[in-house]
């Protein structure tokens, strides 16, 4: 049974520099083979995270530095997409997974379909990674398509581990013991079927000649981060947020409006990364009608996120996963809205090709995406192994984090403004160069913010533990399926 | 079996699946297949040879894409620096390398550096783009594009055959010379390659300088940053040893602008300018400007940097054009 374990009192004295926030109330008493599952899926994923942005943070020093370690494998262009590669389908995806092979059978009051296969899928996508970072590193590359890198061996290796999780978790929804099918379910399932397909017509050749390679690109970009990342970790707020809160969704009926506009529209935009390119005009036009369209998921959400919150901010401030939730909630507002506005022709002419989308994709990558997982890491974790981080650390993470994402993106947005009006003013290119000098210093001084924040995530992750982590010293039988109820208002 | 897509699993995943690859096949697919069979390469265009497209492969491996694009958008702030607008003809040569390699997605998405859809056009000299990508800082002082020198060799001395590269002094290696390796002869090879064929149909010819709406000397500014300047530099103070400085130097400041022009539209190489002799080729222009902007560049480097030269006209450049390149070369 869970919740069973009440937090023994302890003193909040001693810690001057925090608000003393609550500790978790109580310790689920989960199989813990599950928990040390998800506790390597999500160790792996921070390796991944810590590897990545270390490497996006040296990428940056060279916008100032460019001499700064001259080598084939240390070169811009080949670490380039390791960077973005290895943030996507290393630290991102894996600790998404993670997170929702806790949240898909708890929500579906049923035992995980099977541990070995979730285990498989994690070495075929860590193995997919590994050899995806040698080839590039190795200067050899699919395409040069963004995120799109690795060759079709490789990516369909990560792409088998894709199949075999979307199979676990539909075998587990299937045989639910809830009559209904709750929402995050919807959304998580949702991410790894349409990934699925779209993997493979992005690697599928027969329409990417000439110009078909890039409607292909366009589409797998934007349904790269619009059917994997954003459903994947908008599911897992549907379950974190009213759990931690401890108060039902404040509307079950958004949620549902907001995934089927969330399917269709944002299927329809891909083209948008290409606006006055020489795709077909009338297809440009679709993808910004429905760039357009794709504020009704949004404002649905985020609303949804909004209003659920209403009334509790003792709480959340209390609390150290939610703030990381409230600020992943905000930022996906934010970031899709301007995201919006940047597909506008008028608008995207000053800004295409210039920083101001690398600071769109941290915004929305980073701001939403990582912290919405970051919450969820801090909010279940101690719940799973009955260990918390230090306070103090948890702290500096978010800090570290926020700011350093604010001034990484603050800087990328105006001088990426401003560059766009000296194309457009006509000037001498090598103006615009000049003219980032600081604001890519300012971004390399983000992004160290961002990176320190990540080492102090890692050890916080350390602190957090599995006590049986290596020693398997508890029971081998499978337990009977949870009978924890499911977050309030699941069967609204 | 309930209609219900809350309680019923296979309905509600069904649909998705069935929708998104609906939806895939609409938006993505089928215009794919589109674009892709309703594209043929233009008239005037040739395939990549060999050796470029192993080239390509060297662009794509070292990320050039993500700095440069390959597309003009059809509006000013491109099209007159980069060329005309790009067309999906274009493109209709690309396809997949082999059987492990995609199509190259060349278009790009950052403009970190300038657009090169049509670099060959715009510089056409093998031997700048060596030292440009040996070492960008040694001939564009204000650049923070990498440097590339692992496709390059440093040897005692040059072999027969060998692309030596000239880099100046102060970004060179101690000694010896630097020898363009096969990897930077392809990428450069493939630079090179990089011109926009003539659209079927088009009046006028290439102009990436969009200089139509300009004249004079906002004319010559312009030919002079987008042309000269990448060599001359931007001051026109040259890069020693290397490209010769303009100010100053005896054929700009000639009273007889003539020996000006033909330079400017045939070239020169091998020529002894102040006492040093220069190892590189001054390209000639005669392709890719007119008249009117030969004139105008002339008169700009006339006119700079303190010098007050007499100047020429479109029509004395017309006239040497005629007389074509003077026998000595
Ligand atoms: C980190 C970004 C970056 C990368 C990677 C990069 N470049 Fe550049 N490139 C620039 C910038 C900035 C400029 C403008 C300053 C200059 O001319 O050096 C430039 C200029 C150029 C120019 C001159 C363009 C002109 O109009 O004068 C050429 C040619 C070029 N790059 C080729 C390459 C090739 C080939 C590669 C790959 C081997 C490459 N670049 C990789 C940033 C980059
Ligand atoms: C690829 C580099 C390069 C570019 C681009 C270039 N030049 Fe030159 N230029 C040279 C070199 C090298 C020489 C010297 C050739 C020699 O010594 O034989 C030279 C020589 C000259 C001279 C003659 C100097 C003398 O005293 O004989 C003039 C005039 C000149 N360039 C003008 C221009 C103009 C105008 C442009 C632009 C339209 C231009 N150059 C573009 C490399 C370049
Ligand atoms: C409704 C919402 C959104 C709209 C309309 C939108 C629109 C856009 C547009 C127009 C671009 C191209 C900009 C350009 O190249 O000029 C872009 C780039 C990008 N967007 Fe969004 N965006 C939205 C939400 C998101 C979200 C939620 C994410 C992340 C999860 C995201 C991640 C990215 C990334 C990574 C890029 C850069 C792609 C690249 O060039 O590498 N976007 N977006
Ligand atoms: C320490 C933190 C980070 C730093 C310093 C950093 C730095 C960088 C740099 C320098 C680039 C290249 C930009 C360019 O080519 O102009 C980049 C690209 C990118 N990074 Fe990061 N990054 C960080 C974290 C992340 C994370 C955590 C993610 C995703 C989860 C991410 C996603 C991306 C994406 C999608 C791009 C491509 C952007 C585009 O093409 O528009 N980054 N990053």
């Amino acid at each position: 049974m869970s919740g069973t374990d009440t937090t023994t009192p302890h003193p909040t004295v001693g810690r001057p520099l925090t608000v003393a926030k609550a500790r978790i109330d109580e310790i689920i008493d989960a199989d813990h083979r599950l928990t040390r599952l998800v506790y390597v899926y999500l160790a792996c994923a921070t390796a991944w995270l810590v590897f990545g942005t270390l490497i996006g943070e040296y990428l940056g020093l060279k916008f100032t530095w460019p001499e700064l370690g001259v080598a084939p494998w240390l070169s811009f262009g080949r670490l380039r997409p390791v960077h973005t590669n290895v943030v996507f389908w290393g630290w991102t995806s894996l600790s998404m997974i993670g997170l929702a092979l806790w949240v898909v059978p708890r929500t579906s009051q049923r035992a995980l379909h099977s541990l070995r296969l979730a285990w498989v899928a994690l070495g075929l996508m860590n193995a997919a990674v590994i050899l995806g970072v040698i080839q590039l590193l190795a200067g050899v590359t699919n395409g040069a398509g963004e995120f799109r890198e690795f060759v079709w061996p490789i990516m369909a290796l990560f792409a088998s581990g894709l199949v075999l999780l979307g199979y676990n978790l539909y075998r587990t929804i299937a045989r639910r013991g809830t009559e209904e099918i709750y929402i995050s379910n919807w959304y998580i399932l949702a991410a790894f079927i349409m990934t699925s397909i779209l993997v493979t017509i992005a690697y599928l050749p027969w329409f990417q000649y000439g110009l078909g390679d890039t409607v292909i690109q366009g589409y797998y970009m934007h349904q790269g981060v619009g059917q994997w990342f954003t459903p994947m970790v908008l599911g897992l707020t549907y379950y974190f947020l009213p759990k931690f809160l401890n108060k039902p969704i404040y509307s079950y009926s958004l949620g549902v409006l907001a995934f089927w506009t969330q399917v269709i529209f944002y299927t329809m935009i891909g083209t948008h990364h290409f606006v006055f390119s020489p795709t077909p005009w009338i297809l440009q036009t679709v993808a910004i009608v429905f760039s357009v369209g794709m504020l009704v998921p949004v404002f649905a959400g985020t609303g949804n996120f909004l209003l659920t919150m209403r009334g509790s901010w003792r709480t959340i401030t209390r609390s150290y996963s939610l703030p990381f939730i409230f600020v992943g909630v905000v930022t996906y507002f934010l970031g899709s809205t301007q995201g919006t506005f940047e597909a506008f022709r008028t608008l995207n002419r000053a800004w295409h090709f210039t920083d101001f989308t690398v600071g769109h994709a941290h915004l929305t990558m980073y701001g939403f995406v990582v912290f919405l997982i970051w919450g969820g890491i801090y909010g279940l974790v101690p719940r799973l192994t009955g260990r918390e981080p230090p306070q103090l650390l948890v702290g500096m993470h978010f800090w570290l984090a926020f700011v350093g994402l604010v001034v990484y993106v603050g800087a990328l947005s105006i001088g990426g403004t401003l560059r766009g009006l000296s194309w457009m003013s006509g000037t001498d290119f090598l103006d615009s160069v000049r003219l980032m000098e600081g604001y890519w210093l300012g971004r390399a001084v983000g992004g160290t913010l961002m990176f320190a924040s990540h080492l102090v995530f890692a050890w916080n992750l350390w602190s957090m533990r599995p006590p049986a982590l290596f020693a398997d010293s508890g029971t081998t039988v499978q337990r009977p399926p949870q009978v924890e109820p499911t977050p309030a208002g699941a069967t609204s | 079996m309930t209609l219900d897509f809350h309680k019923n699993h296979r309905l509600l995943f069904g649909t998705v699946f069935g929708l998104f690859l609906a939806l895939s096949g609409i938006i993505a697919v089928g215009p794919a297949l589109w674009v892709q069979n309703n594209n043929r390469p233009l008239p005037d265009s040739r395939p990549l040879t060999d050796e470029e497209a192993d080239g390509q492969q060297v662009y794509l491996s070292e990320g050039c894409v993500y700095c440069h694009t390959q597309q003009v958008r059809p509006i000013p702030q491109d099209t007159s620096r980069y060329g005309r607008a790009s067309a999906p003809g274009d493109y209709a040569r690309l396809g997949p390398r082999d059987l492990w390699r995609q199509t190259p997605s060349v278009l790009g998405t950052e403009r970190t550096g300038p657009d090169l859809s049509a670099i060959g056009d715009r510089q056409p000299s093998d031997i700048w783009h060596h030292i440009h990508l040996y070492q960008p800082r040694a001939v564009v002082g204000a650049s923070m594009m990498p440097s590339f020198p692992w496709l390059y060799e440093t040897k005692a001395e040059a072999a027969p055959g060998d692309v030596v590269v000239p880099v100046p002094q102060s970004h060179g290696p101690d000694d010896g010379v630097v020898v363009a390796g096969p990897r930077a002869r392809a990428l450069v090879a493939y630079l090179l390659a990089l011109k926009q064929a003539p659209l079927p149909g088009a009046t006028s010819t290439v102009d990436p300088t969009g200089s139509t709406d300009a004249s004079g000397e906002a004319l010559g500014v312009r030919i002079y940053g987008a042309r000269c300047a990448s060599c001359h530099q931007a001051g026109g103070e040259g890069v020693p040893g290397v490209y010769p400085p303009l100010v100053d130097d005896p054929v700009v400041l000639a009273d007889d602008p003539t020996r000006h022009v033909q330079i400017v539209l045939f070239g020169l190489s091998g020529e002894t300018i102040q006492g040093t002799t220069y190892p590189t080729v001054m390209p000639g222009w005669a392709e890719q400007l007119s008249d009117e902007e030969v004139a105008a560049v002339v008169n700009h480097e006339r006119r700079s940097w303190g010098h007050e030269a007499p100047t020429t006209t479109a029509d004395d450049v017309a006239r040497v054009r005629q007389g074509g390149p003077p026998d000595e070369q």
